[in-house]
């Protein structure tokens, strides 16, 4: 099987095109289109004061959603990998439920809780301000990009078993210090890319975000809203410029990565 | 002193993993813990380790009750089958792990760790990676770990189960000179007859979670207490009631009283040692083991009647004894001294 190398140039071709078609060529284009007046329109509306607190917004997301994403995702995976029980299957299934569920769906989900007559809206009656405000927008973020870390964590902990914490644990070690200096180390690629996955996910979520935002330009406005907003007004290079930035903080991401990851090949 | 278990019985579901078992391992030796795979002799050694809880029992370690004990307080050593490397850092840092948790100062360390390294033969290598190294190198780094927090007993499981042949028996010398040096109480688990035999000085046999018997080598081949213990520890053939060692078979040409008729079906030159393979009226197959010299004396040949006796047999009344303690008393009919098979404590 595919020793056969015009078979083996076919398959090639066939992946590179279809990737090239449906990922590269949009992205191509929105940098094409971004500059094709300039860099001066999608500067402007980058450094508009609604651009910039949208970045802003946007990265205070991920400084909230992704530590505690990863604190919760490393937890939940020791407690599928290292504790059997019977409840195991559920919490798997309801780890997957954002994955399987849409972020609109999430959405309002959230605004029906914390909206008026919800279970909690006697937050938002007491001052605590959870729609259209941070509050709801971090709790949408956490949730839709909730179980990257665990999905990516469970395989490697699966994987590594059990004895070296095992022999940690005779040589003296308590349970902190053989889950800081040998559970933790182990497993730290897998959580690193279900980190970047996260990262990736809460810097481009729009649906549920959308819902619980309300959207307001200049107060919860995240870029990916910002994006949309500018181009419901016709507003393109405005839109293609918030893209282009969205982009580049996904690339930042995947390239760090991959910087650490070669160190420590090397 | 040593180490002592009583009464130790643990259960995964429905399988009986020990089953009151009972063990005593005098300060200083080097006790293997033989038995096929599922007899409870890993679950055992894990018990005494703390990495295992049992289900009743009592464990005593140098006099200590360790039994409720977490295993990073019971000071033992304890080395895996497939080493249990820290793979993310190097030879010199597993080494130090137990001495860093310990709060050894930097020097002390340094100096004990190169100390170790030197004792298992891999002090060039202490800055590489455990995927840098060899198996049998994996497995040195992991018993100088083990014993660089200077543990009061050493437990092995299987340590060289997972390398291959050559390797396995330069470490089994290797690991039987090293406890001569040290003396510290070590137990090592393993299912290969040959190798307890070489590196024990004491053997407990285990099955389906019971301790069969236990005493030294000569003990288990010469007096075993059941069958089990009998065809574990050697060959052995069935004749009726009674066992035979293949080396107890004389084969003759000529019929003697009490004899039995054989045919020679296969003879196989294994070097010094000829297996010579029979089957006798009733359709039993047999096998008797000669040296080169009896065969060439005998020069027989496939097909050939010949008549066997055996020199000396056992038999046993009944299957292994009820309480798993390897008490019952083999007689034997060529009137073998019966002198007590030493039972597990």
């Amino acid at each position: 099987m595919g020793a056969n190398p015009a078979s083996r140039w076919g398959l090639r071709v066939l992946g590179l095109g279809y990737l090239t078609m449906l990922l590269l060529i949009p992205l191509v284009m929105i940098f094409y289109k971004t500059f094709e007046d300039g860099i001066g329109p999608p500067l402007d509306a980058i450094t508009s004061p609604d651009g910039l607190h949208a970045l802003k917004l946007t990265l205070l997301m991920v400084v909230i959603a992704v530590p505690l994403n990863t604190i919760f995702g490393i937890g939940c995976a020791l407690l599928l990998v290292r504790h059997k029980s019977k409840a195991n299957p559920v919490i798997d299934a309801i780890i997957n439920l954002p994955f399987a569920v849409s972020p609109v769906v999430i959405g309002l989900s959230l605004f029906l809780l914390y909206g008026t007559g919800g279970w909690f809206a006697f937050l938002g009656e007491n001052g605590i301000k959870i729609l259209f405000s941070v509050p709801g927008m971090v709790l949408a973020s956490i949730f839709v990009s909730l179980p990257f870390v665990v999905r990516e964590t469970v395989p490697v902990l699966q994987e590594i078993g059990t004895d070296q914490e095992m022999a940690a644990s005779t040589l003296g070690a308590n349970g902190w210090q053989t889950f800081w200096k040998v559970t933790l180390p182990s497993i730290r690629w897998g959580v690193a890319y279900g980190v970047v996955l996260t990262t990736a996910r809460v810097l481009g979520e729009f649906g549920a975000v959308t819902i619980v935002s309300g959207s307001i330009s200049g107060q919860t406005q995240t870029l990916p809203l910002f994006v949309e907003k500018q181009y419901q007004n016709f507003s393109l290079p405005g839109a293609y410029g918030a893209s282009l930035v969205l982009a580049l903080l996904a690339l930042i991401t995947l390239f760090a990565m991959n910087l650490l990851k070669r160190k420590e090949d090397a | 002193m040593g180490i002592s278990v009583e009464g130790a019985c643990k259960r995964f579901g429905d399988f009986q993993a020990l089953d009151d078992v009972s063990i005593d391992v005098p300060d200083g030796s080097l006790t293997a813990l033989l038995g096929p795979s599922g007899s409870g002799k890993s679950t055992l050694l894990r018990a005494i380790a703390g990495l295992e809880d049992l289900d009743s029992g009592q464990v005593t370690i140098n006099g200590e009750d360790a039994t409720g004990k977490p295993a990073q307080k019971r000071g033992v050593g304890f080395v895996f089958q497939h080493y249990a490397a820290f793979k993310h850092m190097t030879v010199y840092d597993n080494v130090a792990f137990g001495l860093k948790i310990r709060k050894w100062k930097k020097q002390e360390t340094s100096r004990r760790v190169h100390e170790l390294l030197q004792l298992v033969q891999l002090d060039g290598l202490a800055g590489r990676f455990p995927s840098q190294l060899s198996g049998g190198q994996r497995q040195r780094m992991a018993l100088a770990r083990a014993l660089a927090v200077e543990p009061q007993v050493l437990l092995l499981d299987e340590p060289f189960g997972a390398l291959d042949a050559k390797v396995r028996k330069d470490l089994r010398s290797w690991l039987r000179r090293l406890h001569d040096e040290m003396h510290v109480t070590t137990i090592f688990v393993t299912h290969d007859q040959e190798e307890a035999m070489d590196v024990a000085g004491q053997l407990v046999v285990m099955n389906e979670g019971r301790v069969e018997q236990s005493g030294s080598a000569a003990d288990l081949y010469d007096q075993p207490a059941n069958e089990f213990v009998m065809s574990f520890v050697g060959e052995v053939n069935r004749l009726g009631d009674h066992f035979v060692r293949p080396h107890d078979m004389t084969v003759s040409l000529d019929r003697d009283a009490g004899d039995e008729e054989a045919m020679v079906q296969r003879i196989v030159a294994l070097g010094f040692e000829i297996r010579i393979e029979f089957v006798l009226g009733d359709g039993t197959e047999v096998w008797a083991q000669l040296t080169r010299s009896e065969l060439q004396k005998l020069e027989l040949r496939e097909g050939q009647i010949v008549y066997l006796r055996p020199s000396q047999t056992k038999s046993f009344s009944g299957d292994s004894p009820p309480d798993g303690r390897g008490a019952s008393t083999p007689h034997d009919p060529q009137g073998d001294d019966d002198a007590g098979v030493p039972a597990a404590a």
